[in-house]
């Protein structure tokens, strides 16, 4: 397992990582502010316009007005697992995406004698890891409603991981068809599966043959970062602020900053199953990354303006939406889907 | 550098699994529990065994765990009775006493199996593709184990049936 790496491209690699984690957190403020910017506009209003040009630094601001307020706590709470739940659902968030490829290859311009990949780490199981670390996730949440002694927060703890498992399966099996595709396990592989075009115009991408599994893949990942139209744990009307009702200060920022992490990762791992990752045309090799964010974009101006779109669900319909349509949806998905794989080869 | 990660999820593991019987707070013995199948996982990928290892993740400390933690949440059960700790209260009643004799049992067979096996080593090469690769998993569990497997998945439905049928309400 461990290969002693030379030292430049070891220091390459630890500025990878560095990029990446401060991309995420950019990615994170920026979102914040599109998600405010879209709804503005839907809305027929301005939204932040005060801040920097068009109120672009608008979420850095509130991350700093966040900082400066007192941390509260409230005296029943569980102390111990009242300050780790934010943690939790904020590593789980930055390490989902440590297994998603983002570019081909690169030496810097000539400084590294290998080529490294544009990702931090290549495993032979990453859809696996994935999946098994947005599993992760939930524990924040859950341990978030738990400890803080409150009814609102227990609540909507309980109504996430609910949610949660149910959708998961979905998601699971979305996966599932495409990894039978592919026929491997590896981000990178499933992407470079997906090069080529058919007919020299039309991407050879997943999302034609599992157009189906890609929005069974969209729906349940919208599901798992809890979003509108899912955004149950939270629902405001029933619940005031659901998990995180009695944070404050940095802990409800890290919840803040966990919720737009995850949804950049979803957006990411759909990009890399189903629409190609990096390829695409026009551009050269080097410049694959380009692609892959405005994909990744694409996708996320979808659950943005989806957000502001479309009303919540009542609960009672998400769980019937969620087991008893997508998952047999699914189900159906995957045979289809094994069955074509086998007739075609 | 292996053998120090080694002790290092070793460590997690066992002191994890010893607090999870040791202190008395439900919610933190299922999160204690939590670490130790993590900590476990570490050690399947120790072995060369990423897919072991994330579907340990998956199923035990994903699905499995966040089932225990409704159960406990849901009961909101505050804390375990403080169990007596001296010895009179051990050899007490009927229960305990069985409980006794069968960690003694125990902890004599774990020394005499481990006592066993300090010579033998461990056999490597061959099995080692089976265990990593998906494929391999795959094919020696719908070929050579096709029997067990399919056992299983039945016990498993049997369960299952027969736990809906004890929530059931009797219908009138």
């Amino acid at each position: 397992m461990m290969r002693y790496l030379p030292s430049a491209t070891i220091l390459a690699q630890l500025g990878l990582i560095f990029v990446i984690f401060n991309m995420l957190v950019l990615s994170a403020a920026f979102m914040v502010w599109l998600e405010r910017k879209v709804c503005a506009y839907i809305q027929d209003r301005h939204g932040p316009n005060r801040v920097g040009y068009e109120g672009s630094l608008q979420p850095f601001a509130d991350v700093i007005k966040l900082l400066f307020k007192e941390q509260l706590r409230p005296k029943a709470a569980d102390a111990f697992l009242f300050a780790l739940a934010p943690l939790v659902s904020t590593t789980a968030a930055f390490a989902a995406f440590s297994v998603v490829p983002f570019g081909t290859q690169t030496t810097l311009f000539g400084l590294l004698d290998e080529p490294i990949p544009l990702q931090i780490t290549d495993v032979n199981v990453a859809v696996l890891v994935v999946f098994a670390i947005t599993s992760m996730g939930i524990y924040g949440i859950v341990l978030a409603g738990w400890a803080s002694n409150s009814k609102y927060s227990l609540l909507g703890g309980l109504r996430s991981s609910a949610q949660m498992i149910s959708y998961e399966l979905s998601y699971g099996l979305a996966l599932a068809a495409v990894i039978m595709m592919a026929g491997s396990l590896s981000l990178r592989e499933i992407v470079l599966h997906q090069s080529g075009t058919w007919f020299g115009v039309i991407p050879r991408w997943y999302i034609i043959p599992q157009f189906f599994g890609f929005l069974i893949f969209l729906t349940a990942g919208v599901a798992e970062t809890n979003r509108a139209p899912f955004d149950f744990p939270e629902a405001e009307q029933e619940l005031v602020a659901g998990y995180h009702t009695e944070y404050s200060s940095m802990s409800f920022a890290m919840f803040f900053l966990a919720e737009y992490v995850n949804m950049v990762t979803v957006s990411a791992v759909a990009t890399s199953l189903y629409l190609g990752g990096w390829l695409g045309p026009f551009l050269p090799d080097w410049l694959g990354w380009v692609w892959f964010l405005v994909k990744v974009f694409l996708i996320l101006f979808f659950y943005v303006w989806m957000r502001w779109t479309l009303p919540r669900y009542r609960y009672d319909q998400l769980m019937e939406f969620g087991w008893k349509f997508l998952l047999p949806a699914a189900v159906v998905n995957l045979f289809v889907t094994a069955a074509m794989v086998l007739w075609i080869g | 550098m292996d053998v120090a990660v080694f002790y290092i999820f070793g460590a997690i593991a066992v002191l994890a699994s010893l607090f999870v019987v040791a202190q008395g707070n439900p919610m933190h013995s299922v999160m204690l529990l939590i670490t130790s199948f993590g900590a476990l996982a570490g050690l399947y990928v120790l072995l060369d065994a990423p897919f072991t290892a994330v579907t340990q993740i998956i199923i035990y400390a994903g699905a499995i765990m966040v089932l225990f933690l409704f159960v406990v949440m849901l009961l909101n059960i505050p804390r375990e009775d403080p169990v007596q700790r001296t010895a009179s209260a051990l050899l007490g009643p009927t229960g305990m006493r069985m409980g006794v004799l069968l960690s003694v049992v125990l902890g004599v067979e774990v020394v005499w199996a481990m006592s066993r096996m300090a010579g033998a080593g461990f056999s490597e090469g061959p099995s080692a593709p089976s265990v990593s690769s998906v494929a391999g998993i795959g094919g020696e569990l719908f070929t050579r184990h096709a029997f067990a497997f399919e056992a299983t998945s039945v016990l498993i439905l049997v369960a299952m049936v027969g736990a809906v049928v004890l929530a059931r309400k009797e219908q009138p």
